[in-house]
C-alpha cells in the first residue's frame, strides 16, 4: 500500500507519535516523480528545494512540542499552473509566461499555506486552461497513468493524473468547463468544483472570469472535503467572492442517504453516449438507491444548447482577460519587433498555442462592433434558460447525477484538428459552470480499462450534500481503491 | 453568417495577432463551422429572457478609499522583458 492511500488522520497520528516525518512524506513524493512522471509527464515544474526546505520546518516544529497542526499538515500538493506561486515559475502551460515567476500568491496558496501542505511543484494543463485533452499544453502532452496512450482529460489533466498516479496526495485544479472533472473522470480519482464564488479566483490567471472555479482533485470524497475546507472563504482581493459561512464539510460526510431526492437528466444520458459508461453511471444510481435515495428521471430541457452558449462566453471573455499578454511587463517579447504594435503582434503570435489563437479568434469576433446581440448577448440569455432549467429542477430535488463526461478517455492525437468534436466532451459539466453551481465527480467503474466518472451535481453553496451523496456512495463501493498498475 | 478571410484579418488585427496564410485559412474554416453550430441557439425565442452576466446575486463591491501599500518597484519590475529607470521599456510608440 502506498504511502499516499493513508487517509489524512492517519497520516497526523503518524506524524504525532514520531513514526514518520513530514520529510518522509516529501521524499516519498519527489521519488515517485522520479519513478513514473517520464511516463505520465504531470508536471512542469518540481520545487524539490522549496518542498525539503518547508518539510524541515514543519517538521522543526513538530520536534519543538508545537502540537497545533494545520488542516492539510504535511500532505505533499501539486497545483495547477494557471494559480500563482511566488517565486515559483507559473507558466499556465504557455510558451509566453515560460519564464514568469510570480511576485505574490494565489489567495488559495496563502491558504494552502496555512494549512500547511507542502507545494511540490507545478502541473501540466492545456494552455490557459483551453482544452479538455493536455495536448494543448505549449510544453508536452501528459499522459493517462490508466493507459499512457490516452489523455488524461484537461484542463487540469496534470493535476488528475499526478494524484492519480500518486506523486502527490492532492491537487488544485481551475473548473471553467468542467476541467476539474472531466480529468478526475478519465483518471479514475475525485474532483470537485464548488460553487462560483465559494473559493478565491484571486491569483488565478484568468481565463472566463464568471465560469472559473478553482477546486481539489484528491484520491477521495473526504480528502476533497479536506482540501476544500482550507481553501474556501470570502477573500477582499476577489470581488467575487462570496461572504458566505463556511460549513464543516469534513463532519458532513455521513453514509446516510435515506430520503435523498435525486432528479436523474433523462438529457445526459442520450445521443453519444457510450453503452458501457451508460451501464457504469446506472449501476451507480442503483446503489444510491440501495442507500436510500429517491432516484427520479427528470428534464433538463435546455442541455443541449448550453455548448454553444458556453463556447461563446467563455472565448469572448477569455478574449479579453488575454490582452494583458501584451510583451510589455511579463512574458517573452519577441525579439524582431520594430515598434509598440510589433511587440503586441509578434509576441502574441508566437507566444499562443493553435487553440488560443483559436479562442481568441472567435471571442474577439462574437464581441466586435456588429454581432455582439447575435451571438454575446443572445449567449447570456440562453445561460439564463440553462439556470432556471437547475433552478426548477432543485425545486423538488436535493441532488442531480448522471455521468460526467459521455465516454472514456480519448487515445492522444485522436481529437487533434476537429475543435468540434474536442469541445463535445464538455457537454455534461458546462451546464453546472453556466449556472454557477457545485458539482463533484467520483470513479464508478471501469470500461476497458479506463476509469468512469459519476457526477453528483448539487444547489448553490450546498456543497455539504454534494459531498455527503459522493461519500456515501465511494464508502458502499470499491471503485475509488483501485490503482493504475504502472 | 458566414466568415471570409478577410474577416478573419480583420479580427486578428482586432485581437493584436499576426497569423500566417495558413492559419488564416485553418481559422476562417474553423470558426465558420463553430459559427455554424451557434446557430442552434436562433431556435430559442430569448425575446424576453434577461441576459445572466454574473450567476450569483451580489451587489456593487466597494471598500474603503484609503491609501495602501503596492509592490515595491523592484519586485514589480523582476518580470519586465526590458526596463529602464525603473520603468517598463519598449520600443517607438510614434514614428
Amino acid at each position: 500500500m502506498s504511502l499516499f492511500d493513508l487517509r489524512i488522520q492517519e497520516i497526523h497520528n503518524r506524524l504525532a507519535h514520531k513514526e514518520l516525518a513530514v520529510s518522509d512524506l516529501v521524499e516519498y513524493s519527489l521519488e515517485r516523480i522520479r519513478s513514473v512522471d517520464g511516463k505520465i509527464r504531470a508536471f512542469l515544474t518540481v520545487d524539490e528545494e522549496g518542498a525539503r526546505a518547508a518539510a524541515r520546518t514543519l517538521d522543526n516544529q513538530m520536534r519543538d512540542g508545537d502540537n497545533e497542526r494545520g488542516l492539510l499538515f504535511g500532505l505533499p500538493a501539486g497545483i495547477k499552473d494557471n494559480i500563482v506561486t511566488q517565486g515559483l515559475r507559473t507558466t499556465c502551460a504557455s510558451k509566453f509566461l515560460a519564464n514568469y515567476r510570480p511576485i505574490y500568491n494565489a489567495t488559495v496558496m496563502d491558504r494552502l499555506n496555512r494549512s500547511q501542505s507542502v507545494t511540490i511543484g507545478k502541473l501540466n494543463m492545456d494552455e490557459f486552461a483551453m482544452g479538455g485533452s493536455n495536448e494543448n499544453s505549449g510544453f508536452h502532452p501528459t499522459h493517462n497513468p490508466w493507459n499512457t496512450n490516452h489523455v488524461p482529460g484537461g484542463s487540469s489533466g496534470g493535476s488528475a493524473a499526478a494524484v492519480a498516479a500518486g506523486e502527490v496526495y492532492f491537487a488544485l485544479g481551475s473548473d471553467t468547463g468542467g476541467s476539474i472533472r472531466q480529468p478526475a473522470a478519465y483518471c479514475g480519482i475525485v474532483g470537485l468544483k464548488p460553487t462560483y464564488g465559494l473559493v478565491s479566483r484571486f491569483g488565478l490567471v484568468a481565463f472566463a472570469s464568471s465560469l472559473d472555479q478553482i477546486g481539489p482533485l484528491t484520491k477521495n470524497v473526504e480528502d476533497a472535503a479536506y482540501v476544500l475546507q482550507a481553501i474556501a472563504g470570502h477573500d477582499p482581493q476577489d470581488s467575487t467572492s462570496a461572504k458566505v459561512d463556511i460549513p464543516d464539510y469534513i463532519s458532513a460526510l455521513t453514509e446516510d442517504l435515506q430520503g435523498l431526492r435525486i432528479g436523474i437528466p433523462k438529457e445526459y444520458f442520450g445521443e453519444g453516449i457510450d453503452p458501457q459508461v451508460k451501464e457504469a453511471v446506472l449501476a451507480a444510481l442503483r446503489e444510491l438507491e440501495r442507500l436510500g435515495a429517491v432516484c427520479e428521471e427528470v428534464s433538463l430541457p435546455h442541455t443541449k444548447y448550453a455548448l454553444a452558449a458556453y463556447y461563446l462566453i467563455a472565448s469572448s471573455e477569455a478574449s479579453s482577460n488575454l490582452a494583458r499578454f501584451d510583451g510589455v511587463r511579463y512574458g517573452v517579447r519577441a525579439e524582431d519587433a520594430d515598434n509598440l504594435l510589433d511587440v503586441y503582434r509578434k509576441s502574441r503570435s508566437a507566444g499562443f498555442g493553435p487553440e488560443v489563437k483559436r479562442r481568441i479568434m472567435l471571442g474577439t469576433y462574437a464581441l466586435s462592433s456588429g454581432y455582439y446581440d447575435a451571438y454575446y448577448l443572445k449567449a447570456q440569455k440562453v445561460r439564463t434558460l440553462i439556470k432556471q432549467d437547475f433552478d426548477h429542477i432543485f425545486e423538488r430535488y436535493d441532488v442531480i447525477a448522471g455521468p460526467t463526461v459521455p465516454t472514456p478517455a480519448f487515445r492522444i492525437g485522436e481529437q487533434v484538428g476537429d475543435p468540434l468534436t474536442m469541445y463535445l466532451n464538455d457537454i455534461l459539466t458546462i451546464p453546472v459552470n453556466l449556472a454557477g453551481i457545485p458539482a463533484i465527480s467520483v470513479p464508478c467503474g471501469l470500461v476497458n480499462g479506463l476509469p468512469v466518472g459519476l457526477q453528483i451535481i448539487g444547489k448553490a453553496f450546498d456543497e455539504t450534500t454534494v459531498l455527503r451523496t459522493a461519500y456515501a456512495f465511494e464508502q458502499a463501493t470499491e471503485h475509488h481503491k483501485r490503482r493504475p498498475q504502472l | 453568417m458566414s466568415i471570409s478571410v478577410k474577416d478573419v484579418e480583420y479580427v486578428a488585427d482586432l485581437a493584436r495577432l499576426e497569423l500566417s496564410e495558413e492559419e488564416k485559412k485553418e481559422f476562417t474554416e474553423q470558426l465558420n463551422a463553430i459559427l455554424q453550430y451557434f446557430e442552434q441557439l436562433n431556435e430559442l425565442d430569448t425575446e424576453d429572457v434577461k441576459p445572466t452576466s454574473h450567476v450569483i446575486r451580489m451587489a456593487n463591491v466597494l471598500r474603503e478609499d484609503v491609501v495602501r501599500p503596492s509592490w515595491p518597484l523592484d519586485q514589480v519590475l523582476l518580470n519586465a522583458p526590458d526596463e529602464e529607470e525603473g520603468q517598463f521599456k519598449v520600443p517607438a510608440v510614434m514614428e
